[in-house]
């Protein structure tokens, strides 16, 4: 690790005001820490926001929840208001990571993983997104666990989040802050595609702090599911997952959510076929349909095309358990 | 030791300590490097063995991946801190009466996890526990085991 200056400011104006290019902002540390020993992250001032006042989750006016920016993971896993209120959110969290990382790392900090793709992980070799313009070996290389959705000459990987799959499909609100003042940003434009940027992930400026994290009243509580594809039953990351939310009148679906994790450099939705599914009957076969549909623009590389016929499953049964009432299986 | 050097004060396994420590030391060097506490194991250092586990706050973490000078006031637990004077700790007492180890090298970062896991309230069943216990690899394949050990605890019934 390199030799940094630490800081612990006691509020969110003067912790912005530390920020800027070198600097990062450390809570959890699970992810940033890792990336440090790597070398990958070098930064020359790291700022300690567990002491800011971004530990609390309340009600909002209008029956959804704001969650503060450091509530850990676990936390709000096992909140019961999020268990009753967004179980796709509480699955999805105990998905990712192990009980240690996830009692460690936060909600904010969650959005801010980096990728686990081999080649940005290694120092050694080029990445457009750890140095841009340098090349991309994962296109060449080994890309199994690389994106077949929205993916660009100059990067392949994959964001790693669980947690990020769910907040997409619920339509979360990002809450964040800069010395240029306060803002929000949907999710589905938080996260970016790399296109000609890799080495950007999301939308935050140097100075700019994530708050909080909005969710709206409508959780889909009673036809949710999350499922999660990896290499072993625990304590992976995604080959491919899906949050799956429906609304349901009668037989009828009168609403739909679909995110795909694994698969793309943020989470993946499919407005279209969301749209496709409204007014259909559950069935296998609306399901399938869909998930056909989901597939058509899949570009797989060398050894990821197994993620195209994993997708069309796992969406299929995804969605089945979401209409039969989204147990975790 | 030079301007960079922090001062930490925190209690360790029941005992208020004062210490010098540099921003970029881990909370798991602090205690072996430093402290000669070295119970806590580094495996991996990156969070994804388990075998530096350790009690903060009564939260297993994993010591690898935490700053120590980010532990100001924490009360921290290593395996070092969990025996009293009445004796081991039913977890460890357990995992001695299962044989829940071969090498022993993550068995510290198991039993930290272990004590953790209880606390939490969450695992009603072997399944659970053996989900729960996901962040704890045993190389040796202790895993069977491991669980008939926390099981046991989780019973009550840990001597």
């Amino acid at each position: 690790m390199n030799p940094f200056s630490y800081s612990r400011p006691a509020g969110i104006a003067e912790a912005i005001g530390q920020a800027g290019p070198g600097s990062r902002f450390i809570a959890g540390g699970t992810n940033l820490l890792d990336l440090m020993k790597e070398n990958v992250e070098q930064p020359a001032r790291v700022i300690d926001i567990t002491g800011l006042p971004l530990h609390d989750v309340v009600p909002t006016p209008d029956g959804g929840l704001r969650i503060g920016a450091l509530v850990s993971n676990a936390d709000l896993a096992w909140l019961p208001q999020v268990e009753w209120q967004y179980p796709l959110l509480s699955q999805a969290i105990l998905a990712g990571a192990s009980p240690q990382l996830r009692n460690m790392a936060t909600t904010g900090g969650n959005l801010l993983q980096r990728t686990r793709c081999y080649y940005f992980y290694d120092a050694g070799v080029p990445c457009n997104k750890r140095k841009p313009g340098s090349g991309c070996p994962a296109r060449e290389g080994l890309n199994r666990i690389h994106a077949i959705f929205g993916a660009s000459a100059e990067c392949v990987a994959t964001h790693p989040s669980d947690m990020c799959v769910a907040l997409a499909a619920l339509e979360a609100v990002v809450h964040v802050q800069g010395r240029a003042g306060a803002r929000t940003i949907e999710f589905a434009d938080f996260h970016r595609l790399p296109a000609d940027h890799p080495e950007r992930d999301n939308q935050l400026a140097d100075d700019e702090l994530i708050t909080a994290i909005e969710l709206p009243a409508e959780g889909f509580a009673a036809h949710s599911h999350y499922l999660k594809v990896r290499d072993r039953a625990s304590y992976a990351f995604a080959l491919v997952s899906v949050a799956a939310a429906l609304t349901l009148d009668g037989p009828t679906i009168t609403a739909a959510r679909l995110a795909l994790g694994g698969v793309a450099h943020k989470p993946w939705r499919d407005r279209a076929v969301e749209a496709q599914l409204v007014g259909q009957p559950v069935s296998h076969e609306t399901f399938t349909a869909a998930a056909e549909a989901l597939v058509r623009d899949a570009e797989p590389l060398a050894h990821n095309a197994f993620k195209v016929r994993l997708v069309r499953r796992a969406v299929v049964r995804a969605l089945e358990q979401a209409a039969l009432g989204g147990q975790p299986s | 030791m030079s301007e960079t050097t922090h001062t930490l004060e925190l209690t360790l396994n029941g005992q208020p300590r004062s210490l010098q420590v540099l921003p970029w030391t881990t909370l798991l060097d602090l205690l072996r490097e430093q402290l000669d506490l070295v119970g806590s194991k580094k495996g991996c250092d990156h969070g994804q063995c388990g075998a530096c586990t350790v009690l903060r706050d009564g939260k297993r973490v994993n010591a690898c991946l935490t700053l120590a000078i980010m532990c100001q006031g924490a009360h921290l637990t290593t395996i070092e801190g969990l025996a009293d004077d009445a004796g081991l700790h039913p977890m460890q007492a357990a995992f001695i009466k299962h044989d829940a180890f071969q090498c022993g090298y993550c068995t510290p970062g198991q039993i930290c996890s272990a004590v953790g896991l209880l606390e939490e309230g969450r695992a009603q069943s072997p399944a659970q526990v053996r989900e729960l216990m996901s962040g704890n690899l045993c190389r040796c394949g202790a895993y069977g085991n491991i669980i008939d050990a926390i099981e046991d605890v989780r019973a009550g019934g840990g001597q």
